[in-house]
């Protein structure tokens, strides 16, 4: 079991550290960080200067080793375009990513699951075929079209809710039901998936046979065991908490780490993107460490062998 | 006759496959007396299975069933859910084929069986934990108290059987109806299986239903067997009758195509063609195209079922001649 | 000099594994099969039985080379099985082919059956399209199958003839010997009767041996020259079918015997085993048996039995069989 962990941290380590080196690469072979940040009619010898400065002239694997060994004490570099260290840069816009991920978190368990039990249990009725439909359109539709349908309806149309920034309650609405109806429409498919295979299994008859009514057999047998995929998958979704909304905050102007992404990759604001990618990466592999570990203990068949 | 325990009258069953209406069961009649113990032997497509089953309402939406089930006064056809949840389990109990994937995974055998006491006998607790125990070992499960602890998972097939027997038990009913409960187990798990059921039925005085493929099984447990073929009963008589002079040459045929394992080796004698799909019967006996008795007549009709001596019944026109 | 089609001395599979709970497991070795000995000449047929975790079915994927050997020997025509995946291996699939116990799933669900049956044809590069055709057609003649079955798809197609179809592929090639792992036991009773009485048929007609693997005591009486009873990994006992289902003289063959369930059973009392078939990851000391046997002394704890030669040239793992 220790070795089992054990091995398990290493190869999360190793992820990171490959999806971190993959982006160092990448952003240096594509565009020079220093004509983006200076203007474009600064003096050669000014963008010389920043290029040195930023250590930019040294060749690339010089500066990747100079990256890792600070990232391995703790500086992982300073903003090109503020000077403030990337990690405070970022850490800084992590609560207003949470703001908006974590009800949409709740939002799709609260209307996917609901919506995927109840489809399952009236299997080609018309609730079912209508739930079924509107959740492929949910996971079809990308999501800047979605927004953009909203803040059409919801906006300009009714003039209920705002388009977009970040003052008040109200600005988080939409981005919040953007991000929450994917989201909500994969646990539908998936928990309905899950419920019919359930419901198909010679345990359920049993249950019936033994003179349980139905509604305790769905509620007693069949649902502790349909938990069991479905909560997996939420745990992946968690994952998606920090990382899950570059394009919806984009698009409502949200002031959080996806937006600042998309900035940073314009500026290749170097430090700021890696560090963001590092702790996307991190999120994403502890998740799925918890969801293997929580698969192993929430189903009593992988708990112990059989004797 | 004293009233039977269980009168199946002219049990039909149609299942809605969406585009068209396929018939399953086309009228069995069978009258169970109580403490009688009877098997119902057949092949796939046969509705030895879907008989029970639809007795119980255990068919789902999609099956249609027609026709009387009389037990204890009332008609289970068309019963409301509440009338048929409270003779479940409480008077008629089922088991089933794979015991391991009969009993829910991720509840231990104890919580199973306690779930059973407090509904059928409405205990709790201690008292429903000590029941629970005492039952496991009534089906001779050792170390009672803690397999109790158990996860299905973690118990051989045939420990899963017994649990569902003593699951069945839990509710004291009058009739048990196992679904072919040894198939899935090995030859000598199977024996022990069935000497239990045996055991229980001389303890209790509890009717038996046995279903099987296996005459053999049913032979050496059962007063009486039922012979299904193709969604009817082609033959209704007591065990020795059934081997010593069976009067429907489909029992024949199923007779001389299981080999002995003792006395000389004989060619078997395979029953040709194939058990015709429900949806695509013949006309006429659904056994006719595969019968070496054939003639057209076979063909006119389906033959009723004939009483030949008492308690003897058979389907077939040649019936009276098969026994002179 | 009569040379075994088949001969196998001293099989042993035997895999590690971890068991126990997630948190703290130990290593243990899996003792699949644990010295398995045979010889099949050409023509006839071993019959194969025991329940579920006695390793038939481990023996008969290390016969046909698709499991590697912890230790022991096998060989065909004389010849050492070579490495599975080798050309001489391949090669040797010619002489000898496997039928498995569930048809639709030996069948590839998207392509005519004709064409699968053709299909060793065209691996081995034998004949023209053409005449691969015809041998095909041929060949499902004489499983009983017609013509138009050949563009069938296995779906269309009823368990009895699936079977069949399998039949006829794996005897395209005109091998000597067929292992058969349980190839009835997912079939109605009353086309069980038909296909077995087709493996005998094929038998007399094309000379073909069988390893006939199965948990069906009867059927395996009925078509075997000789039957070996396994139990955790071993032979126990082994000899001719009649006789030895007839009088069986070890412990566990007499409770498997006594298992079958029988119409006339007369006053045969039943032997009925306690407790469960045990792991073969926990194989007892001395004989397998002995936690379960009716008759076992000290000495059985203490010592294996080999199988040993008694009166009628049956061969009995025991240490009290006379």
């Amino acid at each position: 079991m220790m070795r089992y962990l054990a091995g398990r941290l290493l190869r999360a380590l190793l992820t990171i550290f490959l999806v971190v080196t993959f982006a160092f690469f990448v952003l240096r072979l594509s565009g020079d960080p220093a004509l983006l940040i200076m203007s474009v009619d600064a003096p050669p010898e000014s963008i010389e200067a920043f290029r040195k400065s930023w250590g930019l002239d040294q060749p690339v694997w010089m500066q990747y080793l100079a990256y890792i060994g600070h990232a391995l004490t703790g500086d992982l570099g300073n903003s090109m375009r503020d000077g403030r260290p990337a990690i405070q840069l970022v850490l800084e816009r992590v609560p207003a990513t949470l703001v908006i991920t974590v009800p949409a978190f709740f939002l799709k368990i609260a209307i996917g699951v609901p919506a995927g039990i109840y489809a399952a249990l009236h299997r080609n009725s018309f609730a079912d075929r209508m739930t079924m439909l509107l959740s492929v359109a949910g996971f079809t539709m990308p999501s800047f079209v979605l927004a953009l349908l909203l803040v059409l309806v919801f906006s300009v149309q009714l003039g209920w809710l705002p388009s977009s920034g970040s003052e008040g309650m109200t600005n988080a609405i939409l981005p919040i039901v953007t991000l929450g109806a994917a989201g909500a429409a994969i646990l539908a498919r998936f928990t309905r998936s899950a419920m019919l295979e359930v419901l198909g299994q010679p345990y359920i008859r049993a249950a019936s046979a033994k003179g349980l009514s139905w509604r305790r057999v769905v509620t007693e047998h069949a649902l502790p065991n349909a938990a069991i995929p479905t909560t997996t998958i939420i745990g992946f979704m968690v994952g998606t908490l920090i990382a899950g909304a570059v394009v919806v905050e984009s698009v409502f102007a949200w002031p959080g780490i996806g937006r600042l992404l998309v900035v940073s990759v314009a500026n290749r604001d170097l430090a700021v993107v890696q560090t963001i990618l590092l702790l996307v990466a991190a999120t994403m592999v502890t998740a799925n460490i918890i969801v293997d570990f929580l698969y192993g203990w929430i189903d009593p068949r992988m708990r112990t062998a059989p004797r | 006759m004293s009233v039977p325990l269980i009168d199946i009258r002219g049990l039909t069953v149609d299942f809605d496959a969406g585009q068209r209406v396929v018939r399953a069961l086309h009228g069995v009649d069978l009258a169970i007396q109580g403490g009688e113990a009877v098997g119902l032997v057949g092949e796939s497509g046969s509705g030895k299975s879907v008989t029970w089953l639809a007795a119980l309402g255990l068919l789902g939406v999609r099956a249609r069933i027609g026709g009387e089930v009389l037990f204890e006064g009332r008609n289970l056809v068309g019963a409301p859910a509440g009338v048929l949840e409270a003779v479940r389990g409480a008077r008629i109990a089922m088991i089933f084929q794979d015991p391991s994937s009969s009993l829910n995974p991720v509840y231990r055998v104890g919580q199973q069986l306690v779930e059973a006491l407090q509904l059928h006998r409405g205990m709790s607790g201690a008292a429903a934990l000590a029941e629970a125990a005492r039952l496991l070992d009534r089906v001779g499960i050792a170390d009672a108290a803690r397999r109790l602890r158990d996860y299905p998972h973690e118990l051989s097939g045939g420990m899963n059987q017994r649990v569902m027997i003593a699951m069945a038990l839990s509710g004291q009913p009058q009739i048990l109806i196992a679904d072919e409960p040894t198939t899935a187990l090995d030859a000598t798990i199977q024996a022990q299986i069935l000497e239990l059921l045996q055991e229980i039925r001389r303890d209790s005085a509890m009717a038996l239903v046995l279903i099987s493929h296996d005459l053999g099984v049913v032979a050496e447990n059962t007063d009486r067997v039922c012979v299904m073929y193709a969604g009817r009963i082609v033959e209704d008589a007591p065990i020795d009758t059934i081997f010593e002079t069976p009067a429907h040459p489909y029992t024949s045929g199923l007779l001389a195509a299981l080999p002995d394992l003792e006395g000389p080796r004989r060619r078997l004698v395979a029953i040709p063609g194939v058990v015709p799909e429900p949806s695509n019967l013949p006309p006429g006996c659904s056994f006719a195209p595969r019968c070496p008795e054939f003639e057209r007549a076979c063909e006119a009709a389906v033959p009723p079922a004939i009483e030949l001596v008492r308690g003897h019944r058979a389907a077939c026109i040649h019936a009276r001649s098969a026994i002179v | 000099m009569n040379e075994p089609l088949l001969q196998a001395d001293g099989l042993v599979r035997h895999y590690q594994i971890r068991r126990g709970s997630r948190l703290f497991s130990q290593a243990a070795i899996l003792r699949a099969v644990d010295g398995v000995s045979f010889a099949l000449q050409p023509g006839r047929t071993l019959g194969l039985v025991g329940e579920s975790g006695c390793g038939k079915t481990t023996t008969a994927r290390l016969v046909l080379g698709l499991l590697p050997l912890t230790a022991g020997e096998i060989r065909l025509q004389g010849e050492t099985l070579p490495q599975a995946g080798s050309a001489r291996w391949r090669d040797l699939r010619r002489v000898m082919q496997m039928v498995y116990q569930d048809p639709l799933a030996a069948l590839d669900r998207r392509i005519a059956v004709g064409r699968q049956v053709m299909e060793p044809l065209t691996i081995h590069a034998i004949g023209t399209p053409a005449e691969r055709r015809d041998k095909a057609q041929a060949i499902l003649q004489s499983v009983g199958l017609q013509g138009h079955h050949f563009d069938r798809y296995p779906h269309e197609l009823s368990g009895g003839q699936r079977q069949r179809i399998v039949l006829a592929r794996a005897l395209i090639l005109s091998p000597r010997l067929l292992v058969c792992d349980e190839p009835i036991s997912a079939l109605d009773v009353s086309i069980q009767a038909q296909v077995v009485n087709l493996l005998l048929d094929l038998q007399a007609q094309m000379g073909l041996a069988y390893l006939f693997i199965s948990h069906d005591l009867r059927m395996v009486r009925q078509v075997s020259h000789e039957v070996a009873v396994m139990y955790l990994g071993r032979i126990v006992e082994r000899g001719d079918p009649d006789r030895l289902f007839a009088a069986p003289s070890h412990p566990y063959t007499r409770a498997l015997v006594s298992a079958i369930p029988v119409a006339h059973r007369s006053a045969r009392q039943r032997l009925v085993l306690k407790g469960d078939p045990p792991n073969p990851v926990d194989v007892p000391t001395g004989c397998a048996f002995h936690e379960r046997c009716p008759i076992a002394v000290a000495r059985c704890r203490a010592e294996t039995p080999v199988l040993r030669p008694v009166a009628d040239g049956r061969h009995v793992a025991c240490h009290l069989a006379a």
